[in-house]
């Protein structure tokens, strides 16, 4: 490469003209070059590179990145300014023209942030972690969320996006470690068994009464963990003295000595609130979050009932089950029980052992999870919980979280709720643009018009061909002879290497048979373009190519996948599923391969990456993604055509082979040639010249790629 | 002590192997082992089930022959081969031949691991007929009366191609093993590793963490056997958490944010 030489402002001046369209926004980039012929060669090349790739996104962006680049970089090194104006790009994708200009503005403010970002802990990191950490722990299994605050629901424990109030990462993350080990002690140990909510509302003074509350349990709790988790609470401790919240005031501990006791519940706690109002409290550490005593009355309402019901259902589903054991029929139903065995080391200071008529039996995995649920809000499970429910008393569906229906979301104001979001490659940014896609997965119409059916009748005779080709593909037990290893004697090997050995030739090693079994352990997924380019004979040649893979593959026993996808702009990419790995192939799928009809446009990286999501989570060696296709990646309004299309599509494509996925697209579109080794790789495509030929090729070259 | 020369056959155990019992366990087997029917035990990893089989070989005073299954044994491995000896062909017992004719307890251990062509020569075994066809040589070989067979099968992690057959399972008399109970397993763990009841108390604990995140995030909770393996660290003077990381948090799994949760589970504990 050749050495960089510095640039003069003349030299630089017309490049950035050209970049920001000085032709049309008349700005002034004399000042501006000026600036940039001061750097080193080294940093003119860095600030242009960058220059160039913003100017794709947006003019006024790079603008002010240029007027900011000498200060950017005697404040920070180049790595964090890619890191700033990265920050930038995707505020500005995400938030609009004014935010991201706000980012480039503000440098001392990301400076300042990426100081606390390199100690802090952030959320999104430590997630993977503080998840299992809380679910391993016993009880109720909590989730971790991202919130405003520190708190619990009850069923939610919400933790801050950063936590930097010590110095050093590992403390920071201590911290959430810490967090979460309180609130659930909140949980686990009944704070919220009594009625905060009312209380608080009936007290003269509810915010100090709160705060009171609150004192008194973290005491009735740090108490508890030190019993349960003593190795964590002499972290937590030391945590109190980093923050320099070790200090209690005088006489707090004898008044909270009762509190510490084993048996000592939230009720003890709520009666110590009046005595100690008014009097030094010691300080709350940031672990401690805040109490809501109103979220987790709405939770836990919807809690019980929807308990109660889970447990009375699957009491009735045990008893229906143990009906159909019992000779006679007509004897009354048994009675269930709980009895209590006692255990000093779970917190309840008992285990639970569900009876019926006064014979103990096991307690499914689930109906556990119900009842341990059960015993921490209530500290025992009710007799009227113990009762079968009643033909359709309960319709468990009412009581499940409303799961947002993907066609909905269009049907008012426009939100990402329920879809999938994915990256795409912006190959003049040379980045990718954050959760830019929005992905939605569609069931596909189905169409029972028999057309399966008269395609299997139209393609009888090249069927059976196809079926007997695909047989000889399957895997069979093959007994390989002359191996060096094996279950059984190779009568013939030894013979000729008992005879060699006789007339003094070397004696083979290879004497054995071993059966060797070639699994086809193949996962394909077929990915078919809907877009409107498809419409009429196109789309017809698919659907007939569908049917007749789904026949051989029946045949075949690998297991497949058809999905469709179509869409129009980022925010509406639809993929149609028409068939999924477990379905089997049945008339609901021939009806829905019958039902697949054009659509608009093909914004092929994020039907890639949503499909190549899908086959990642299939268990096969090999894992193939089918392409079938009529020309080049394509959308509108936005940018998505030509090179920026291609690109995506490529980089989506190394995406997948980079979690092991081989793609192959098969097109009819002549000039597939052109790009698609570009995209695909010089031998992972095919091009079928005649549409009518498409049935019968896109078997063949199934053939050809997984044989 | 000398490592010893056996033939698989004259492996009696002399000393009583710890064994507690969770149920009715013993009973039933002294009673199938009576009536010469053969025994499935059904069970996670390392929960006692190979131990059971060394204290029922003890106390039934028959020789035990263990062999476990990997997708690469046939029911040649199980059956015999022929040797070349000197110019002669000799034929060798495969170790569930040996069994059958010295009349030991044969213990397939893992058997839905072993090829499906195994069970060819166990089903005549498990049934009535009590033979073992030898095909190589022509004969069928019936079993000594002190014969007894037994598998064993962890239904929990085995893919669905790998599930035992309704053919084969439905000849054993099925034995079903699991963790034992918080109390019990403490007091396994300090028989096994001598360590005080407080810290066998929260290795129980412990275990009882990682079966919580069985399901999401962990194949397996940790087995009692791993237990027992950080125990005898512990006692050895290894310090609890470090141990826990060694014995148990390794062995459970490779991924880097589930490892370092079950290693903070530990550390919060101890």
């Amino acid at each position: 490469m050749a050495p960089l030489t510095q640039l003069t402002a003349d030299q630089i001046q017309p490049l950035l003209d050209d970049w920001f369209e000085v032709e049309f926004t008349f700005r002034n980039t004399g000042v501006l070059a000026a600036a940039l012929a001061q750097m080193s060669a080294g940093e003119q090349a860095f600030v242009l590179d960058w220059t160039r790739r913003i100017a794709s996104t947006h003019v006024e962006i790079s603008f002010q990145f240029v007027e900011q680049s000498t200060r950017a970089l005697s404040l920070m090194d180049e790595r964090m300014i890619e890191a700033w104006v990265l920050q930038a790009m995707d505020i500005y994708d995400r938030s609009g023209l004014y935010p991201g200009l706000k980012v480039i503005r503000e440098i001392d403010l990301f400076v300042r942030q990426g100081r606390e970002r390199a100690s802090g802990c952030v959320f999104e990191e430590e997630a993977g972690v503080l998840l299992p950490f809380v679910q391993g722990l016993s009880g109720r299994k909590l989730k971790v969320e991202q919130g405003d605050h520190t708190f619990t629901d009850s069923e939610v424990i919400f933790l801050p996006a950063v936590m930097a109030h010590l110095p050093d990462k590992q403390d920071n993350f201590k911290l959430y470690k810490a967090a979460v080990a309180h609130l659930w002690a909140q949980a686990r140990f009944g704070t919220f068994r009594v009625d905060l909510e009312q209380y608080i509302a009936a007290h003269p003074t509810p915010d100090l009464a709160l705060r009171c509350f609150h004192a008194l349990e973290s005491a009735r709790l740090d108490a508890c963990i030190a019993r349960e988790l003593p190795g964590l609470h002499r972290e937590m401790a030391l945590l109190r003295e980093k923050l320099g919240d070790a200090d209690v005031p005088d006489g707090w501990t004898s008044v909270t000595a009762g509190l510490t006791r084993r048996e000592a519940t939230a009720a003890d706690a709520l009666r110590l609130v009046d005595k100690v109002i008014g009097s030094r409290l010691p300080a709350t550490s940031c672990y401690q979050g805040r109490l809501k005593p109103a979220e987790v009355t709405a939770v836990l309402e919807k809690r019980l009932q929807r308990e109660q019901a889970q447990l009375r259902v699957t009491l009735k589903l045990i008893e229906d089950e143990l009906k159909e054991w019992r000779e006679d029929e007509e004897a009354p139903p048994g009675k269930f029980e709980v009895d209590k065995k006692p255990d000093m080391s779970v917190p309840e200071g008992f285990q639970i052992e569900l009876l019926l008529d006064g014979k103990s039996i096991p307690i499914p995995d689930d109906v556990q999870d119900t009842m341990t649920s059960i015993l921490q809000d209530l500290g025992d499970i009710p007799d009227e919980y113990l009762v079968p429910a009643g033909a359709g008393e309960y319709e468990l569906k009412d009581y499940e979280e409303k799961r947002l229906d993907p066609e909905d979301v269009w049907g008012g104001t426009y939100h990402e709720e329920g879809a999938f979001l994915y990256h795409e490659w912006d190959f003049r940014r040379k980045h990718y643009r954050k959760d830019w896609c929005v992905v939605r997965e569609l069931p596909a119409k189905p169409s029972h018009d028999g057309f399966a059916d008269r395609v299997v009748i139209k393609y009888r005779r090249l069927l059976g061909s196809l079926r007997k080709t695909f047989e000889a593909m399957r895997d069979e037990d093959r007994l390989l002879k002359r191996q060096i290893y094996g279950d059984g004697v190779d009568i013939d090997a030894f013979v000729e290497a008992w005879a060699d050995v006789h007339v003094g030739l070397e004696m083979s090693d290879r004497l054995f048979t071993r059966m060797h079994r070639d699994e086809r352990n193949i996962a394909v997924m077929f990915m078919v373009d809907m877009s409107g380019s498809t419409k009429g004979w196109v789309n017809e040649a698919e659907r007939e190519a569908l049917v007749l893979m789904a026949e051989s593959l029946e045949t075949l026993g690998d297991s497949y996948a058809i999905y469709g996808f179509t869409g129009s702009s980022r925010k509406r990419c639809e993929i149609y599923r028409i068939k999924t790995f477990d379905e089997p192939y049945d008339d609901e799928v021939k009806a829905r391969i019958s039902g697949i009809e054009a659509g608009d446009y093909t914004r092929m990286g994020a039907a890639i990456r949503h499909l190549s999501h899908l086959l990642r989570e299939v268990e096969a060696r090999t894992k193939l993604l089918i392409t079938l296709s009529d020309g080049k990646p394509e959308d509108y309004p936005d940018q998505y055509r030509g090179e920026y299309g291609v690109e995506d599509t490529r980089q989506a494509l190394y995406e997948a082979h980079r979690d092991g996925i081989h793609a192959f697209c098969i097109t009819i579109d002549e000039e597939g040639q052109d790009y698609l080794p570009h995209m695909y790789g010089a031998a992972n495509y095919a091009v079928v010249k005649d549409v009518e030929k498409l049935p019968l090729k896109v078997s063949d070259i199934y053939k050809r790629i997984t044989s | 002590m000398e490592a010893r020369i056996l033939k698989p056959e004259e492996y009696f155990i002399n000393e009583e192997p710890y064994y507690q019992p969770v149920g009715d366990e013993i009973e039933v087997f002294e009673a199938a082992y009576r009536n010469q029917l053969p025994v499935l035990l059904k069970g996670p990893t390392g929960c006692g089930k190979t131990r059971f089989m060394e204290h029922m070989a003890w106390r039934l005073k028959r020789p035990l022959i263990t062999v476990s299954c990997h997708d690469d044994l046939t029911a040649s491995d199980l059956v015999g081969r022929f040797l070349i000896k000197g110019g002669e062909t000799v034929w060798l017992d495969g170790p569930l031949a040996a069994a059958v004719r010295a009349g030991a307890i044969c213990y397939l251990d893992e058997v839905v691991e072993a090829r499906k062509d195994t069970t060819v020569v166990i089903h005549p075994l498990a049934d009535d007929r009590r033979v073992l066809p030898m095909e190589k040589i022509g004969e069928l070989l019936e079993a000594n009366a002190d014969f007894c067979l037994a598998i064993s099968y962890n239904p929990g992690y085995q893919s669905v191609l790998k599930d035992l057959k309704q053919s084969t399972r439905q000849r054993f008399i099925a034995l079903e093993f699991d963790y034992p109970d918080a109390g019990l397993e403490q007091k396994i763990i300090e028989n096994e590793a001598e360590v005080a009841p407080e810290m066998a108390h929260r290795l129980v604990k412990f275990a009882h963490m990682t079966r919580n995140l069985k399901g999401s995030g962990l194949d397996e909770g940790a087995s009692t056997r791993l237990l027992v393996h950080a125990a005898k660290l512990i006692h050895d003077g290894v310090d609890p958490v470090v141990a826990c990381r060694a014995a148990i948090a390794q062995a459970l799994t490779d991924d880097a944010d589930m490892l370092t949760a079950v290693n903070e589970l530990s550390a919060s504990l101890f």
